[in-house]
């Protein structure tokens, strides 16, 4: 094959190794130029956030300017010439979102041991998927996942689903990650968040509209690169100032063991001891105001409105507005009042108790709903689509092996390192902050609160700072943790960066996975299968570009309800595509019958039990809204295999498909399209 | 669509499916044994301490991942190795 160049080319495949290490050794000389910059030319922060941003987002667009292509096969599945190694760190970014990155070690920090089910979940997915997926995906070798179910389950009944399912579980997650976006660019440059969303997606479209998977593909190999040295750099300083040796994850026994001393010392303190009462008492307050609505709340009103008729003609205007500002913050209907204060009540009564130990399992999560939310989180990762499409972009099966390790040995350096992050964290808290006198608090604990992130309120008046004093958001662990280390704000600036690059490359894909469903399963396999190469590209980025601003524009909105839903995404990935994609390939007797009631069954049965265990107090075995897919899952199973051999057998052409699925020969290579 | 299975021995591709079921069952077998069994067993592993970590800690946050690379990476080659036994590996 004569050389080419150019992004994709084989000049370019050849020598990736050294075009990355010169792009890594790049952006950490660049990252010390700019310390430089700061400490002695007094580069100031915002200044320093918009240079970090600019170059980064600069470099993503042009590897995804250059990676513009008019192939189909490039265009879908990067010409299958990803090498394993290379397809397992864009895997890994592609994986990693915003969620991961900023928000996995402060739900560590706050959840304790309990909190590692979403480290096993998030893992243990990909052995899941290695050995009951990724391969054969490869060797069918086609370009979306709706493309396997359609063929193995034949016509359009099968595709229309799993095109619905992919949008359905991609799209939630999309609109997480461009909130996360917003939220990075807002807070780091200054811009107002809907400003933050819109200059985001400019990012996030310049890196797939032109080049598709392979654009994504390059870029998130250098997103990857960024995020993980943003999110390494922190603990190991902290590690090296706190034990000495600069590796946090081997060093955080000892810290563990602190945390474990401290916390019964807290526990013992008087004025701990104090604190708690006061949140005891402000439930019992609450649980009296409940037991006694509606009169209570209609009391509330009138005590305070006679407040504001008795004041004096001398009062200021600001006491009066504050009078008036407690009478509009009631809740308007004792319906509402009684939400409200039971969330109040139940958060007040859970600081009336001492803290439970970090080290022990099951304190806040109980033992079945810990194994249930693990067993959720792997089967919703082994199913997600935007994942198992990547696996299509590498040369062979043997490839697509080897790149499932190399994915989770990438994903692995950030997850293992998380809950050491969580563990300095948290020995800092409790050993340097906690009995420290209100007016002594470090700046760090000042600039995060400012955004909300940190809280604190002298509860028991007695100048000096208790445990339940203190509300530290799961997302401050992570970005304040550079000044918490008391590194330069250059550090602070690249984790921004790095969580930036976790949010954009996450976004990429699953961009990618929702306009491909639409374009390719939709567009061209069902209404138009006689379109042109040409027509079909530009389908496509037109599609990209609306789902792009569609998602924008509900990110823009806020709703808080985004982040459940992303998490109920995983059960409906897990309910509704695994089991039938699983089938597919390791039961030839499963027909389009089986797979079509199948899917319907896990997706209904997962859809009932999250809205009425969260709204309707539907419980089985107390098990969580989280976990749904847990009974989902196995019903998705259990109706496949049954219906299927109570209908009549696939064909022998079909059969002969399940069969050469499962063996390596003949698979499809990177076309010349 | 089946063009690969021409030629191919009927009854060395049953083995080898069944060889490959073998090993995804071990594979299947590890996986839940260091993820379902050591949750479960977490209070009473947490009694032995490794360098400060207790051993029920150390296999949520660290032990059960490397173990998961591993099985991948063993998985990986195995199947790799078995396709060029059956004769059944991609033309290159």
């Amino acid at each position: 094959m004569a050389k080419t160049s150019g992004i994709g080319g084989t000049a370019f495949l050849d020598n990736l190794a050294k075009i990355y290490g010169i792009y890594t050794g790049g952006f950490i000389f660049f990252v010390i130029a700019l310390g430089i910059a700061e400490a002695w030319f007094g580069m100031t922060p915002i200044m320093i956030g918009y240079v970090y941003m600019g170059i980064t987002i600069g470099l993503y667009a042009v590897i995804g300017i250059s990676s513009r292509t008019a192939k189909i096969s490039e265009y879908y599945v990067a010409g299958r010439s990803v090498p394993a190694f290379f397809n397992g760190m864009a895997t890994g970014s592609d994986w990693m979102s915003a969620a991961s990155f900023i928000g996995m070690a402060g739900t560590i920090f706050g959840l304790g041991y309990d909190g590692l089910a979403y480290i096993m979940g998030w893992t243990g997915g990909y052995v899941l998927l290695a050995v009951f997926l990724g391969p054969y995906l490869r060797k069918f070798g086609q370009f979306t996942i709706p493309d396997f179910l359609g063929a193995r389950y034949g016509g359009h009944a099968a595709r229309s689903i799993g095109i619905l399912a992919a949008i359905i579980a991609s799209f939630t997650y999309l609109i997480a990650q461009v909130t996360g976006v917003g939220i990075i660019m807002s807070r780091f440059l200054n811009l107002d968040f809907s400003v933050g969303v819109f200059v985001g997606l400019g990012g996030i479209l310049v890196c797939s509209m032109l080049g598709g998977m392979k654009a994504v593909t390059w870029t998130q190999v250098a997103q990857y690169i960024i995020l993980i040295l943003a999110y390494l750099v922190p603990p190991t300083v902290m590690s090296y100032k706190v034990t000495g040796v600069p590796v946090s994850e081997i060093m955080y026994g000892q810290i563990l063991q602190k945390i474990d001393a401290k916390e019964k010392v807290i526990n013992a303190d008087p004025k701990e001891v104090e604190v708690m009462g006061l949140w005891k008492k402000q439930a019992d307050d609450l649980d009296a105001d409940i037991k006694g609505l509606p009169g209570s709340l209609a009391a509330k009103k009138t005590a305070l409105q006679e407040k504001l008729a008795a004041l004096p003609a001398t009062a200021t205007v600001a006491e009066k507005e504050a009078i008036d500002k407690a009478i509009k913050a009631l809740p308007a209907t004792p319906e509402i009042a009684k939400e409200k204060w039971s969330d109040a009540k139940k958060a007040a009564l859970g600081k009336s108790k001492p803290i439970k130990p970090y080290l022990q399992p099951f304190a806040r999560l109980d033992a079945k709903n810990m194994l249930a939310l693990t067993f959720c989180l792997m089967v919703g990762t082994a199913g997600l689509p935007h994942i198992l499409m990547r696996y299509y972009t590498v040369p062979s099966v043997k490839d697509a092996r080897v790149s499932c390790g190399w994915s989770l040995f990438f994903i692995f350096l950030l997850y293992f390192t998380a809950p050491a992050y969580a563990a300095f964290a948290r020995n800092e808290v409790l050993s340097n902050i906690i009995g420290l006198p209100i007016a002594q608090l470090p700046q760090w604990m000042a600039n995060w609160g400012k955004v909300g992130l940190v809280a604190f309120k002298d509860i028991n008046a007695d100048g000096i700072l208790q445990f339940y004093e203190l509300t530290i958001g799961a997302d401050a662990i992570v970005l304040a943790m550079p000044e918490i280390a008391g590194l330069p704000y250059v550090i602070s600036g690249l984790v921004a960066a790095g969580g930036l690059a976790a949010a954009l490359s996450t976004a990429d894909g699953l961009l990618l996975t929702i306009s491909n469903a639409l374009s390719h399963d939709l567009y061209y396999k069902m209404i138009d299968p006689q379109a042109s190469i040409t027509r079909r590209l530009t389908v496509s980025r037109i599609l990209l570009v609306v789902t792009a601003l569609i998602s924008a524009w509900v990110a823009t909105y806020k709703l808080t309800i985004i982040v459940e839903l992303v998490a109920w995404a995983f059960s409906i990935a897990a309910a509704s595509f695994f089991p039938a994609l699983v089938m597919g390939i390791w039961d030839k007797r499963a027909n389009k019958a089986g797979a079509l009631v199948g899917m319907w069954v896990g997706f209904l049965s997962c859809m009932i039990y999250m809205i009425g265990s969260r709204f309707y107090g539907l419980d089985i075995w107390g098990i969580r809204t989280i976990s749904s897919g847990l009974f989902g899952i196995p019903l998705g199973f259990i109706t496949i295999y049954v219906v299927s051999r109570m209908t009549e057998a696939p064909s022998q052409e079909l059969q002969d498909f399940v069969e050469s699925v499962r063996i390596p020969r003949g698979a499809a290579k990177g076309q010349e399209d | 669509m089946a063009k690969e299975l021409a030629g191919l021995d009927k009854e060395k591709l049953k083995k080898y499916w069944a060889e490959n079921i073998k090993l995804t069952a071990i594979i299947m077998f590890i996986w839940f044994v260091v993820t379902y069994v050591a949750i479960f067993f977490s209070p009473e592993l947490n009694n032995i301490v490794i360098y400060g970590f207790p051993f029920g800690y150390y296999m949520g946050a660290q032990g059960s991942l490397i173990i998961f690379v591993i099985l991948i990476f063993w998985y990986a080659f195995a199947m790799n190795k078995k396709d060029k036994e059956y004769g059944v590996e991609e033309e290159e």
